[in-house]
């Protein structure tokens, strides 16, 4: 049985169907979360692709953290269910308090699209179960706030307990250095300690400023992406066999959302 | 009951000047309304007719040129008078595209006009049924150097990507150009792409009197009154805060919301004909499906959301808001057009009925429930539709070439070419570094970063290097798709000039392998009231249908852009051409770059002379003796069908355009894309500057397997053109032999001394391409 995976669509999602198409690739089953949608039911993991959440005039994300449907997310992520941002997702995450830290605007103050190599600092979570640890993937950003941003007290416990899942490397996987890290050519964005993506304290949500779908084929350049795609579906077909009842729509007998 | 202009009656009126001429129509205008009226129009009426007797909107001056365009062509849907042309591809799937210009806007505005300009674009693709997968953004400023124009690069490229981004749709190509005479009028023309399933096709017609006409999206308020005939239709200057009001502000949020719900509308069937309301608002949307339809509409005003109060009624008709779709409905969907619109957040009213009288008329008071007008409703305009749009006003207008013209020096080179290249030192290897680095021709990555090209994972190609490539989700099949205009040559011959620039974009397409489907043009000129401006854009239309003709390709559409003319003068005339292919079999892609040490170089066709018009000129200086390159349509045609057969029989590795900076730019882009240099050999002719920096048509550089290269050169010659085997690819460096007689011969008897050779290293290429733009602009590095 193919692993049902929610991505959520916003108004103004703009890579859900991308996200969606990665997820069919990958052998899994994608299922539209409309964002009225206050209940998830049957859902083995949700992604919450990139875009532009109502917008984001106001700042990337804080308005999609009070949507119905990231309240659904939000309890999904608190029974232990798999969840992912990417992009748009990331910042939406983070603003609803879902993984640690801030994403602020880039450091050049310019949106920018480019391909980047990241790297897996830890390979035994769902997200990265397939990854070779430390070496190079390369694949898209598309994003003019992904500066990821922690205080150092909080950044000191991220490497403490290994909550840092990807860093920003060289093209040969080298690390950009601690020191000046921010200003690195090889940081896009100028995060702190380079980092482009985290885990939370529980380890079953996780968030990352570059878009794996789109280095799903080698045919647009890079299949990097997959392997990230392809951990999140096999981690969430494991659960599958125990797929996790949403109390409220067993309560209420309710389907899950139709969608569009 | 006399119908006032409030706020444009009083402000002229008590100038004492008559209302039509303040609106901008001419006193025979005038009296051509009345005829087709049959009587005066009221004040309603005229602001009315003023929009949509624009230039923008009725290509009054344009259109007998227009009429002589190539429109057919195989699997060619809809042509020009749709909203964007739709071509099939095959396998039930069809692409629209169409290029408009927001040139006028982005000079007063650059962040709003620019991204107004995705915005309308993408419109005029969905309404059609199509999903826009794809932008090109043809973009041409003034000095690089200068404040102004930094402050105008700067907010249209960030206008361009704060629209696009957003959307999500992805921004491929385009072009950068900068050039004196777009100092005070700069140039934003934007192409779309869309995707669609043939049976989707949705026309911008009002069939069915009785129908309801709805308007959904955003609702309508003072912004951009007038915006299309005040500022694409007259003479601009830039410091004229009268026109700020009349630039329209985008909210590309509320425009992918309208994406969403107008396919949703046409996938499940619920509309008889869709419009965007771009240039001329409610008065243009209505009056074309009304007259595409051989119907009528009866429009409730009162009906119309509003986002202010005590909007007179001409600003109703004539704003041009932002992000608003016109459907004509059946009354029984009604029901379901309104459960889509609020399932996305958008405003929805039934504004009118489509009618059989074939008039436009505009009711205040309410329609009943028949769909006539309320009892005690006012009637405030009638006009009959084809009166705004197919029987608008034409005008002959009259050309004149100008006295330089008839003197300009003959295509080819003189005896003795001033090219100024010893005079730059002589090693020619230092000029193509220069060339490199100059505004023109270095890397555009700084503006293309901004954008988001890879959005819809369809993008095999994106900006940079050559056309764009997008594969076709489920088949085989990709788009390739480019734009171009060469502007210095019209300049010079605007025959020449709009023929070079369709020849180049369909080689830039072909020279992937794949076959050019259609064009589509935006037409960028000066003042048509003014001789030797309309005799520009007249020669322009005839070497853009010689050159479809003799390519085999139809023109599916454009928009015209006249009176680019501010206080510093007329742009160059710029006949921007945006072309369409598709690509059967993916997998026989190749790019310009060189794929492997050890391929043969070969340059099929050959240099002819005439250096005037090329960047070389603009950077050593011009070569005031110096004709244009010449150019052979037949050869020409010949080239592109070559490259197509040997990219299709696996004989080529990859293909370089000639274009701007000549050979010695295409071969040093080749390497640097690759990573591979070269050990080559150019036989010089008369002058170095020439052969290595000329800018003559029809050439490209393709590299082979070895084994390839008797077949390669076999193919080329069985379509009669000439090929030149220069060397082979490998190396860090890229070393470029000039040959014994040529270099040293001519040049020398000038009394300079040329180098044999050019031996640049990849590194050092890639240093001057890489800093030339952000440097020229005085950005910082962005890393």
């Amino acid at each position: 049985m193919p692993a049902r995976i929610g991505v959520v669509v916003f108004p103004g999602s703009n890579c859900d169907r991308d996200t969606m198409y990665a997820l069919s690739l990958a052998g899994a089953e994608p299922v539209e979360l409309w964002h009225e949608q206050a209940s998830l039911d049957a859902i083995d993991g949700v992604i919450l692709p990139g875009g532009f959440a109502y917008g984001d005039y106001l700042r990337a994300g804080v308005i999609a953290r009070f949507s119905p449907v990231v309240r659904a997310v939000t309890a999904f992520a608190d029974r232990g269910g798999l969840v992912l941002g990417i992009c748009n997702g990331f910042q939406v995450l983070a603003e609803a308090g879902l993984v640690p830290g801030a994403l602020l605007r880039n450091r050049g103050l310019r949106f920018l699209g480019r391909d980047v190599h990241i790297a897996a600092e830890r390979v035994d979570t769902p997200f990265t179960a397939g990854l070779i640890a430390g070496r190079p993937l390369r694949m898209p950003i598309a994003h003019g706030e992904g500066c990821y941003f922690a205080d150092d007290a909080t950044l000191d416990e991220l490497e403490r307990d290994g909550q840092v899942l990807f860093r920003y490397v060289g093209g040969d996987g080298a690390a950009v250095g601690a020191d000046d890290g921010a200003r690195h050519p090889d940081n896009p964005n100028g995060s702190l300690r380079a980092i482009a993506g985290v885990l939370n304290t529980a380890g079953n949500v996780a968030g990352l400023m570059p878009h794996p779908e789109r280095a799903a084929e080698g045919l647009l350049g890079s299949d990097d992406g997959a392997g990230i795609i392809r951990s999140f579906v096999a981690a969430a077909a494991g659960r599958a066999s125990g797929r996790v009842a949403d109390p409220n729509v067993a309560a209420a007998g309710v389907g899950a959302g139709s969608g569009r | 009951m006399p119908v006032t202009l409030t706020a444009a009656s009083a402000a002229v009126t008590s100038a004492a000047v008559p209302l039509h001429r303040a609106l901008g129509l001419t006193d025979d205008e005038l009296d051509a309304i009345r005829d087709r009226l049959g009587r005066d129009p009221n004040h309603l009426e005229l602001a009315i007719f003023s929009v949509m007797w624009s230039e923008h909107c009725s290509y009054k001056s344009s259109k007998p040129l227009l009429r002589t365009l190539p429109t057919q062509g195989e699997g060619v849907v809809a042509g020009p008078g749709e909203n964007a042309g739709v071509i099939s591809i095959g396998d039930g799937l069809a692409v629209a595209f169409k290029i408009e210009s927001h040139n006028h806007p982005s000079a007063v505005e650059p962040y709003q006009g620019a991204a107004t300009g995705v915005g309308g674009i993408l419109r005029d693709i969905f309404t059609m049924g199509a999903r826009p997968i794809a932008v090109l953004d043809a973009l041409r400023f003034g000095d690089p150097g200068d404040v102004r124009t930094r402050h105008l690069v700067d907010g249209v490229v960030r206008g361009v990507g704060g629209y696009g981004n957003c959307v999500g749709v992805p921004t491929v190509g385009g072009e950068l150009v900068f050039d004196p005479s777009y100092q005070g009028n700069p140039l934003v023309n934007v192409m779309a792409i869309g995707l669609l399933d043939e049976r989707r096709l949705t026309l911008a017609a009002a069939p069915g009197p009785g129908n309801l006409v709805i308007l959904f999206g955003s609702t309508t308020g003072r912004d951009g009154i007038g915006g299309a005939s005040v500022l694409a239709s007259s003479t601009f200057t830039h410091d004229d805060p009268s026109k700020r009001p009349s630039v329209q502000v985008g909210d590309p949020f509320a425009e992918k919301l309208l994406i969403e719900a107008s396919l949703e509308l046409i996938e499940r069937e619920l509309v008889e004909g869709l419009q965007d309301l771009g240039a001329g608002g409610i008065s243009c949307a209505t009056s074309e499906t009304a007259d595409r339809a051989g119907t009528g509409m009866l429009i409730d005003l009162d009906a119309v959301p509003r986002r202010e109060p005590d909007m007179a009624a001409y600003e109703v008709m004539i704003s041009e808001s932002q992000e608003r779709m016109l459907a004509v409905v059946r009354p029984d969907r009604e029901a379901a057009v309104r459960e889509v619109c609020a399932r996305w957040g958008l405003p929805c009213a039934v504004i009118g009925r489509v009618t059989a009288d074939g008039d436009i008329a505009i009711v205040e008071g309410g329609l009943d429930d028949s769909g006539a007008a309320a009892a005690g409703a006012r009637e405030l305009a009638r006009i009959p539709a084809a009166a705004l749009t197919s029987d608008a006003i034409v005008h002959d207008r009259i050309g004149a070439a100008p006295v330089h013209a008839r003197a300009a020096p003959a295509p080819g080179i003189p005896e003795w070419p001033s090219d100024g290249l010893p005079e730059r030192g002589m090693d020619p290897g230092a000029v193509l570094l220069a060339l490199l680095g100059s505004p023109n021709l270095a890397s555009r990555r700084p503006v293309f970063e901004q954008y988001d090209s890879t959005v819809q994972v369809n993008t095999v190609a994106g900006p940079g290097r050559g056309a764009a490539v997008l594969r076709v989700k489920g088949t085989t099949k990709a788009l390739v798709a480019t734009t171009d205009a060469n502007a210095p040559v019209s300049g010079i011959d605007p025959w020449l000039g709009a023929a070079l620039s369709v020849a180049e974009a369909s080689r830039n397409v072909s020279i992937t392998g794949a076959r050019p489907l259609g064009v589509t043009n935006c037409l960028n000129f000066g003042d048509p009231t003014r001789p030797e401006a309309f005799w520009q854009l007249s020669e322009a239309v005839r070497g853009l249908g010689d050159a479809c003709r003799a390519l085999g390709l139809p023109v599916t559409g454009g928009n015209v852009s006249l009176y680019n003319e501010s206080a510093s003068g007329a742009i160059l005339p710029t006949p921007e051409i945006g072309v369409v292919g598709i690509l059967d079999d993916i997998a026989t892609l190749i790019g310009p770059a060189f794929v492997e040490a050890g391929d043969s170089v070969v340059l099929v066709g050959e240099a002819v002379p005439g250096l005037a018009g090329s960047e070389y000129a603009r950077l050593a200086g011009a070569a005031p003796g110096d004709g244009p390159p010449v150019l052979d349509l037949e050869r020409e045609a010949a080239l592109q069908r070559f490259i197509r057969e040997a990219v299709a029989g696996g004989l080529a590795a990859s293909a370089q355009d000639v274009s701007g900076g000549g050979l010695a730019v295409a071969l040093a882009e080749a390497a640097m894309w690759g990573g591979i240099g070269g050990r080559l050999r150019i036989p010089v002719a008369s002058s170095p500057a020439a052969d290595l920096f000329g800018e003559s048509p029809s050439r490209i550089v393709v590299t082979c397997r070895p084994r390839r290269l008797e077949a390669l050169v076999l193919l080329a010659r069985q379509h009669g053109l000439p090929v030149d085997e220069l060397g082979v690819a490998g190396g860090d460096r890229l070393l470029i032999d000039l040959g014994n007689g040529g270099a040293t011969g001519p040049a020398e008897g000038r009394g300079s001394h040329v180098a044999d050779a050019l031996d640049v290293s990849l590194a050092d290429l890639e240093h001057a391409w890489s800093r030339g733009l952000g440097r020229a602009l005085g950005w910082d590095e962005v890393d």
